[in-house]
């Protein structure tokens, strides 16, 4: 654990929070999706135990997001009750899953950041994101393991393989870039060095990403053209159409638990 | 009052409401009645906590027990290989298996196949 650095107001050290818990929670959801659906029954279950590790990792930071923002909200009220405009995912976590390569994609793109970030987070002059860290990234790491074997395989597979891995990194290139944009939770949080500003994350980020992709005999896309808006609550159209799905039980029967 | 820590394996693990209700009911039945459970997620939980005695009963039960040393933090399999992981086939003791996923029926385990005895076994990875 670091020294603690600058005090930071409550309001803003929540809304950090909810991007971690959101964008765990929202892909967690995504990847749920693909239960009973995979083409293989390994990748079936994998899956499955992928989403089970995202939405676990996502009560964490919700409930401390809860505790920081002291006004009595839990990680159900958190993840059920809130609209798409108060949602601080990244954008690249609510993209549709496709097929299977373009999933892995998507997770390999952020295993690979939520890596790096959660290390990071481990020294967090704040005790209870350090655990949450070091918690979380003994999972991400096997996560990431499987992405980025996925995508090598499916890269350097079949024409028709290759084709669609190419076509996925393409589409979803372009939200990949928001990881490593800060603004002013993220300097606020740097000060009090509770987290590592995003741009610093994103050298080792690419050593991967790079690593992997040469291996996958696939393309990086010359462009830094980056989506943003997730973390401050401007989504694409998909987040409405999950959030439906996801608190539908809790909206038609409010209260309702078993 | 007796407080009990419970240290979750997996974040999403839902076998944790389980082994909560086991140990409270293991304690109510030996007539401790004051008790209250706690949930504490660090230090984190790590195989390298599981006796000698645990791993045996995993054996037994058919589940590989962890091979210590092998959870690398960082590692991406097909970069900085991972073959030399060397998994015996819990029922045969075969070294002679391969995986097949390296996630089984819970976040916690691995799918493996023996190449002796042709059995499908899960292998608990180290953590």
């Amino acid at each position: 654990m670091t020294e603690p650095g600058d005090k930071i107001a409550n309001d803003v050290f929540f809304d950090w929070l909810l991007r971690r818990g959101d964008t765990a929670l929202v892909l967690g959801h995504r990847v749920s999706e693909w239960c009973g659906h995979s083409p293989v029954l390994e990748e079936d279950i994998a899956l499955a135990n992928i989403a089970l590790d995202l939405i676990g990792q996502a009560r964490l930071w919700l409930s401390l997001a809860g505790e920081v923002e002291g006004k009595g909200r839990g990680e159900n009220e958190l993840a059920y009750l809130r609209d798409a405009w108060d949602f601080r995912n990244l954008l690249l976590a609510e993209q549709p899953n496709g097929d299977f390569g373009q999933t892995m994609m998507r997770q390999f793109l952020i295993d690979a950041y939520q890596s790096q970030l959660l290390k990071a987070l481990a020294t967090s002059a704040d005790n209870r994101v350090a655990e949450i860290a070091v918690k979380a990234g003994k999972e991400v790491d096997y996560h990431l393991d499987r992405s980025a074997d996925l995508v090598i395989r499916l890269g350097d597979g079949t024409s028709e393989s290759r084709q669609r891995m190419q076509a996925a990194l393409e589409s979803l290139w372009p939200y990949s870039g928001e990881m490593f944009k800060g603004d002013a939770v993220d300097q606020a949080v740097v000060a009090a060095k509770i987290a590592p500003s995003p741009e610093g994350l994103r050298t080792e980020w690419l050593s991967t990403v790079d690593a992997v992709f040469t291996e996958a005999t696939l393309s990086k896309p010359e462009t830094d053209f980056a989506h943003t808006g997730g973390l401050t609550g401007r989504h694409t159209e998909h987040l409405g159409h999950i959030l439906a799905d996801m608190q539908f039980l809790q909206r038609a029967y409010p209260g309702a638990t078993w | 009052m007796l407080v009990v820590t419970v240290t979750p394996t997996y974040t999403g693990c839902p076998a944790t409401a389980v082994i909560n209700l086991d140990i409270e009911t293991k304690l109510r039945s030996n007539g401790i009645e004051n008790l209250r459970l706690e949930q504490r997620i660090s230090p984190a939980w790590t195989t390298a906590w599981l006796s000698q005695e645990g791993r045996e009963k995993l054996r037994k039960y058919g589940i590989a027990p962890p091979v210590e040393g092998t959870s690398k933090t960082g590692r991406i399999s097909r970069l900085s290989s991972n073959e030399a992981l060397v998994v015996a086939c819990p029922r045969c003791g075969s070294d002679k298996t391969e995986k097949v996923s390296q996630f089984g029926s819970t976040p916690c385990k691995a799918a493996y196949r023996c190449r002796s005895c042709l059995e499908p076994f899960d292998y608990f990875k180290c953590h």
